[in-house]
Order: structure tokens, then sequence, then C-alpha cells
């Protein structure tokens, strides 16, 4: 008798009465929950492969399914709860690092929810984007270089290397592998539409987005996947990746399965073969070893691109950031603690980093003391989940904001954080062709596309409401913000005053 | 206890009015007084004041200080640090006469100086960025005193009250100059604080502004990235900051200065010719964190000329005009046909378009 220390996490419910035995979740399962038993000439489901993705509800033609959380409970115990118990179960049995994917589900506090958007009210007035011009229009990249004029003192504007985006927001790196080419397809033709950029990730480009190079983010990771010349010169940016909020401090592991022979030739490794980024790059040990790094990348793309430094959101992070600054980058994205992934240990994933908010209002406030804000521009990403979190970030400092786990959301993605399975139902994060086909390229092209209009649309009205009408009055406009519920410490790292103050 | 300029930032409605003589022919104080006053109701009593150019041309190498004592220790300290880092030629207090709306005044003393010669050499500082400095040192250092005007040949004048009680209360009658501004204020608070009132000038540069600007934080912080500190928590200062970082530290042109706080629409901008074009994507992104938004009217006075600029999506009154060589500018019309009622041209400068006005090629003053 084999005994399961491990409980089923979900419960399917199926109501017998509407459902018509179509088989249709047995054949849109790639968990193999649902199964068709020939014996009973009934649909069954094995609940310990649920992962809760949801994709059986979402086709279910009589809506016959639901899962909910288990019935099942075990003893109660403040400090050791379920989930606990099933971890120790899991590392019991198998001796291994528990894996999961996209950004951390422990109750970590959020900041942006505790922080207040401003509005005018009669000292000076709103102002309404229906009627009157609403700039979100927002340029990254150096803002210190020196004015050129003329013998007759005319201006000669120089060209600066920088990116411009129609509206603060950019999808954050998400590499072909981690998730599916029709995703990464997805991401291109929205960023050509919405006039901003997606990110490549560390997985190379496929040879079919060399076409949306303009609006390409390509990166370049300690694993060097699929980085030549024309990958380098493919892009409008070169973003050099150091670090992930999800998992600070350690490399990537893309594992064999996923890697398909497209997969295979984009990151220029044999297929099937397990993709290990390093957790440092080998050539960067120290900040002037960066240094060097950004001069190559700006010698192989003939000082045309901006170079982009990405780093995790860690406790020293400002003066990492200041180190950064001054090492040639013309971008720093920051990744906060909360921010998503295809696979990260759970352990890193949920005790490694520190929130966004507060290493980007301490990065921005460090920049300022030390004179050279201008000097580079500051993304942030890792828990922007609306628009609200945009207009916030932007206030404590941002220039811009990527999103990633809302992208994916917009496209489908359930948050059953098994990315690292291969076996995405939605098309999303799989190599498997059966299931990236089920991933419309032009639907999911066109939802991206309005999330980010929405967003930007929303973003518009906060403006207004604040009496601001272009982004460029939002950046780092503090006063705009208060904070409610924090402590003296908060609030003091995070450079706003208390509500009501 | 309510909190005073520095402590809290308050938002205040205001009226602003200008005379420039650009024939450079002396204009009398009481003029200016004479016009603001017709605004009396865009003022609520909480700050008055007014600059002026070309009223101390006997003096007119020597930087004028203005400055606010609390009390006689302030002075003292104020004039020991005066005389380690400049030479100082006459010092005095400014002349007031009592009126019964002005009260609770502070000392009000003048000092006409020359920096130190070989303070200035030591430090390897131009004149005016020396004299800057030290008039920030002064405001944040020696308590109880407040270095409100530091220009050659212009000085400004300004106290709690109504602005035609505050012209009296310094017998502006009795100064003549080629160029006025002046402010009348309404706080949403009572400060009660001389220092809050209006006009705020650095060296040369004075600045009247009626508004309230939503990008305050985001200006504040950029440009105390260069060195100033905006201890009064006003518009007015941080104006004042911004066009003295632009064109004196940066030698950018008034015209260059107000496409950066005034911003031309990148809808605007993508209908310029290409080179007007690259130039203002060149500024607009260099200085995109000096751009003001909200609703404002400046003046901006400083040696030789003045500049008026509107927000620019015009959010504030502001109108000019023109009687032979005189221009006005002011909140209201009533505010110029008072002092001169036939005028040659009346115009409402639109939104984001600075009215630049100097003295005539060759004018001395």
């Amino acid at each position: 008798m084999r005994t399961e220390l491990c409980w089923p996490e979900f419960e399917v419910l199926r109501d017998p009465v509407r459902c018509v035995n179509c088989k249709v979740c047995v054949r849109e399962c790639a968990n193999e929950v649902h199964r068709w038993d020939e014996k009973t000439g009934r649909v069954t489901a094995d609940e310990s492969k649920c992962v809760n993705c949801q994709r059986c509800v979402a086709t279910c033609p009589t809506r016959a399914l639901a899962i909910a959380p288990t019935r099942n409970r075990l003893r109660e115990g403040a400090g050791w709860q379920p989930g606990l118990l099933r971890q120790i179960y899991r590392q019991a049995e198998t001796g291994g690092v528990l894996l999961s994917s996209m950004g951390s589900p422990a109750p970590l506090p959020s900041y942006w929810d505790r922080l207040l958007i401003n509005a005018s009210q009669v000292t000076n007035p709103s102002i309404d984007p229906l009627r009157e011009p609403m700039e979100t229009r927002t340029f990254l990249g150096r803002r210190d270089a020196p004015l050129c004029r003329d013998e007759n003192g005319r201006l000669v504007p120089q060209k600066v290397p920088g990116l411009e985006l129609e509206t603060p927001i950019l999808f954050a790196a998400m590499s072909y592998g981690a998730i599916s080419y029709n995703a990464h397809a997805a991401l291109a033709k929205a960023a050509k539409r919405l006039g901003t950029f997606y990110n490549t990730g560390e997985g190379g480009l496929h040879e079919d987005f060399y076409a949306y190079g303009e609006n390409t983010i390509v990166q370049v990771a300690s694993g060097r996947f699929g980085v030549h010349p024309r990958y380098l010169n493919a892009g409008a940016a070169v973003e050099i990746k150091i670090g992930q909020g999800a998992k600070p401090g350690i490399g990537g592991h893309l594992p064999g399965k996923k890697i398909t022979a497209d997969v295979a030739r984009t990151r220029m490794i044999p297929p099937g073969s397990d993709a290990i980024s390093p957790a440092p790059h080998h050539d960067i040990y120290s900040i002037e070893d960066l240094r060097q790094l950004v001069d190559s990348l700006k010698e192989a793309t003939g000082g045309t691109r901006p170079i982009i430094v990405k780093v995790a959101a860690v406790h020293n992070i400002a003066a990492i950031a200041s180190g950064i600054a001054r090492s040639g980058a013309d971008i720093i994205a920051i990744d906060g603690f909360s921010g998503g992934t295809g696979a990260a240990p759970v352990r890193i994933r949920d005790n490694v980093g520190i929130p966004i908010e507060l290493a980007l209002a301490a990065v921005d406030q460090r920049l300022r003391d030390e004179q050279i804000r201008g000097r580079v521009s500051l993304v942030v990403s890792g828990s922007i989940r609306s628009s609200a979190d945009v207009v916030k970030a932007i206030a404590l400092g941002a220039d811009a904001v990527s999103i990633g786990t809302a992208a994916l959301v917009a496209m489908g993605c359930h948050l059953c954080r098994s990315c690292h399975r291969g076996l995405c139902n939605w098309g999303i994060a799989s190599q498997r062709p059966d299931l990236v086909a089920r991933l419309d390229i032009d639907q999911a092209a066109d939802r991206l596309y309005n999330l980010v209009t929405a967003w930007t649309h929303e973003i518009q009205e906060m403006m207004g409401g604040m009496g601001i009408n272009s982004i460029d009055a939002l950046r780092g406009n503090r006063l705009m913000l208060r904070g409610i519920g924090l402590s003296e410490t908060e609030l003091r790292v995070l450079g706003v005053q208390h509500a009501g103050e | 206890m309510l909190k005073r300029e520095g402590q809290v930032r308050i938002p205040a409605g205001c009226a602003i009015s200008g005379i420039f003589s650009r024939s450079g022919a002396p204009v009398n104080g009481g003029r200016i007084v004479q016009s603001i006053a017709a605004m009396h109701d865009r003022s609520n009593g909480l700050g008055g004041g007014f600059a002026g150019y070309g009223i101390y041309p006997g003096y007119k190498d020597y930087f004028a200080m203005h400055v606010f004592f609390d009390d006689q220790t302030a002075r003292r300290d104020c004039e020991e640090f005066l005389q380690r880092h400049f030479d100082i030629v006459n010092l005095s207090r400014i002349p007031t006469r009592k009126v019964k709306s002005i009260r609770d005044e502070p000392l009000i003393w003048r000092y006409f100086v020359q920096p130190l010669h070989h303070k200035l050499a030591d430090c390897q500082l131009d004149e005016a960025e020396y004299v800057s400095r030290c008039v920030m040192r002064i405001n944040s250092t020696v308590k109880g005193a407040y270095v409100f005007s530091s220009g050659k040949n212009m000085g400004v004048f300004k106290a709690v009250g109504y602005p035609e009680d505050v012209g009296e209360f310094y017998r502006l009658e009795e100064y003549e100059g080629y160029c006025w501004t002046a402010h009348g204020r309404y706080p949403t608070n009572t400060p009660g604080w001389w220092g809050g009132a209006h006009p705020f000038a650095l060296l040369d540069y004075s600045v009247v502004h009626n508004g309230e600007i939503s990008s305050y934080d985001a200006n504040r912080r950029w440009v105390e990235m260069f060195g100033y500190r905006c201890s009064l928590l006003t518009d007015t200062e941080v104006i004042a900051y911004i066009f003295d970082y632009l064109l004196r530290r940066l030698g950018l042109t008034l015209e260059e200065a107000a496409a950066i706080v005034a911003a031309p629409f990148w809808d605007t901008i993508s209908r310029m010719p290409e080179e007007e074009r690259e130039r203002m994507i060149c500024l607009r992104r260099k200085f995109s964190s000096l751009l003001i938004t909200g609703p404002f009217s400046i003046l901006l006075g400083f040696e030789g000329g003045l500049m008026a600029l509107n927000d620019r999506l015009k959010l504030r009154s502001l109108v000019a005009a023109e009687a032979g060589d005189t221009f006005y500018v002011a909140s209201e019309e009533c505010a110029i046909r008072t002092i001169q009622p036939q005028l040659n041209r009346v115009w409402a400068p639109r939104g984001g378009e600075p009215v630049i006005v100097r003295l005539n090629e060759g004018v001395q003053v």
C-alpha cells in the first residue's frame, strides 16, 4: 500500500447535470488531470496533478467545471502552515531544491497599496485629458550631455543613444524558451503598435523577430545565449542582465525539455541540453569589469544603442546603482523581489531581495544626492500590477516601468506558477507545439495592446486630476504621494509624507 | 502653531503686474503701486511685494543686499558673515513709514557690497556664483536672517499686507527705475512671515508668479541637484532657481529657457521644420524635469529686461500692452488701464509663448 504524504491542493468540482461528457477538458489539460473512463462512460479527474491553471474551466462549453482549494485540512498550527509541511514532505522525498515560477505568493508587504495619489481641488485646476493634450511620451537615456552650439550660438542637437516610448510602460525581459514563440510574437507586435519595447530576455532573438528590431531590447546575460554581433545590433538597446528580482544572486536554468530545435538554434546550444546561466557573469567580478562590458557592447554597436544594466533590488541597491551610473550605462533597470520568473528556487524567491518601492526611492534619492540622476534613466519592475502602480512608481522617481506578469496575464495566464514544468495549457510558457498553437498571436497582441492602452488612459486621467499634463512633471514628484499606515522609517525611505500631513 | 514657509507648502492665488520702459526713462515706483492696487480683490492681505530695476544708479556696481532680521542678534551674526566675505561700502535701514495695516515688521536693512577680492580668487568662482552661494549660506545657516534681494542696481521690497499698503510702507514713490514688477498674494494659510512674500529674487533675477504649479516637487528635486536649496517650498522660489540655473549657470537664451519650462507639446513639435524640431526635442529630453505644469503666469525681471510667460495651457490670465516705449503686463487689463488709459496695443500672450522686452539698444541705466 502506497501512502501519499502530499495531498492534492485542489478539488475539481464537476457539475454532473451540466457535464455532457464532451471530453474537451480531457483534451485541454496537458497535466492529464481529466480522463475519460471507458468503463463508466464518465469523465473523471486525478486532482493530484491539478495546478489550477483554469484552462478546463475556461474551455468547458457547459460551464460544468470549477476548481476549488481542497477541503482537506491539517490540524491547525500557526507556525506550521500546511504549505510548509507539503514542502518538507516533498524535499524529504526528493532531496531537491524546491522550484516554482512567477512572483512570490507569500503575503509580503506591497508599498504600492500604502501610497495614495493626490488630486487638484480649487487652488489649481485639474486638466481634462479628453480636452487637453496629456503627454505620456518618455525618453530613456542620458540627460547630462553638454549642449553644443555653433559659431553663431545656435544650438546644435547631439544624437544621444536612447529609447523613446509613447507610454512609460515596457514589456519585461522574458526569453524565448521560457515563453513560447507565439507569446514572443505577440509581445513584439504589441510593442510595435504601442510605440514601446519588448525584451528578448536571455534567450536570443528568433530570426523571425529581427523585423521588430526597432521595438526590441536585446539582452546579454551570464549564459551569453544567442549573443552575436548581428543580434546586438538588431535591437534598439542592449541590456546587460546582472540579476532578477525573483532570484537575486543566482543564475538561470532552462530545462532541456524546453530546448526544442528552434529554441536551441536561437540560443546557439545543442537541442535538449539544459541551458544554464551562471550566477555571476564570468567576466564581471566587480564594478570596473561591468564598465568594460558596457564599453565592449557600445563598441559592438558603434555607440548607437543605449546600454541598460538590469539588477535585482537588494539591500545595498543605492550604492550599486550609483556604481552602475558611473560605469557608462544609460539606463538602470531594477527588478523588485515580487518580480516574476519562469523558474526560481522557492526559498530564494520568497526570502531574497527587497521591495521595488523602497529600492526605487532609495536609488532615485541617492543618484540625486550624488548629482548624477541625469546620467541614467531608471526603469523599475517587479509587481507593477495596474496603472496606479505605474503612476506611483513614476512619482517616486522612475522614468518608466516594465511589466512581465501583467503582460502574461493579459495573454491568458492564470498564475498557476508552473511555467518551469513546460506544460502551460495557455500556450504561453511551453514549447510543446500543440500547446503553443493555443495562443493566437494576433489575439494576444490585441490584448496586450488593449491592456497598455487602457493603463495609459488611466495614467492620463490620474495625471489630469493632479493638474499635470506631461509625464515629465510627474517623475520624482513625491509631493503627489502620501503614505498610509506606514512607519516613520518607511516614510523616510520612501521620501513621502503621511496622509493628512 | 501655524507653520511658515519652508516648513509647509502653501498654495496661493495672486495678482501680478509689471511696467517696463524700453527707453530707460525712469518710472516712479508709485505707478506700479497704483497698478497692483486695482487688483485688490486678487490678494487677501497676506503678502505683497515689488521689484524695481535701475533704482540704485549711484551704487550700480555693487550688490544690493536687502535683509530681514528677526532681532539684533541675527543682524550682528549676519553682518559678521558679510564682513568676512564682502567689502561693505554702505549700510543702512531701508526707509519705511508707519502704515496702520502693516504690523510686526522685522528689522529691514540694506547693504551695498562687493565680494572680497582675495576670497573670490581663493574659491575660483565667478562673482555671481560667489554671491549666490553666500546668500544661500546666510539664509540656511544664520538664524533669524533672511536675504531677500541680492542683485545689482535692483531691489525687492516685500511684506505681509496688501500690496498697495506694502508700497506705501516702503515709500516706493521715492524710487525711480526702468522696470517694476509687483505681486499681491492670496495664500491659503496665514504664515505671517515676511520672507514668504513675493517677489522671490536671486542676484538680478526676480520672479513674481501667479499660479500653483503641479510639477513643484519634480522641479525642486531636480534643481536641488545643482546646489540650490528650496528653503521656502514656494513655487516662486523654485521658478527663480530654474531660471538662474538655465540662464546664468548654463547660459541658455531666454527663448530656450521658456521652451523648457513651458515646452511646446510633442504634437506641436512634430509639426515644426526639421531643424527647429530637433532643437526642441533636444531641449525637452535634456531638461524634461524642468518642465513646469499647472497654472502659472510669471514675470521674470533681469538686468535690462523683462520676460512674461504663461503656462502652456494658459490656465492663468495674463494681459500685455504697449504705449509708446513702455510695456505693460498684468493679470488683468484694469491694472494697466488704471495707470495708462491710452494704449497702442493690448493682447493676451498665448500659453507658453514668452513675451520678452529689453532696453533699447544703447540705453544706459
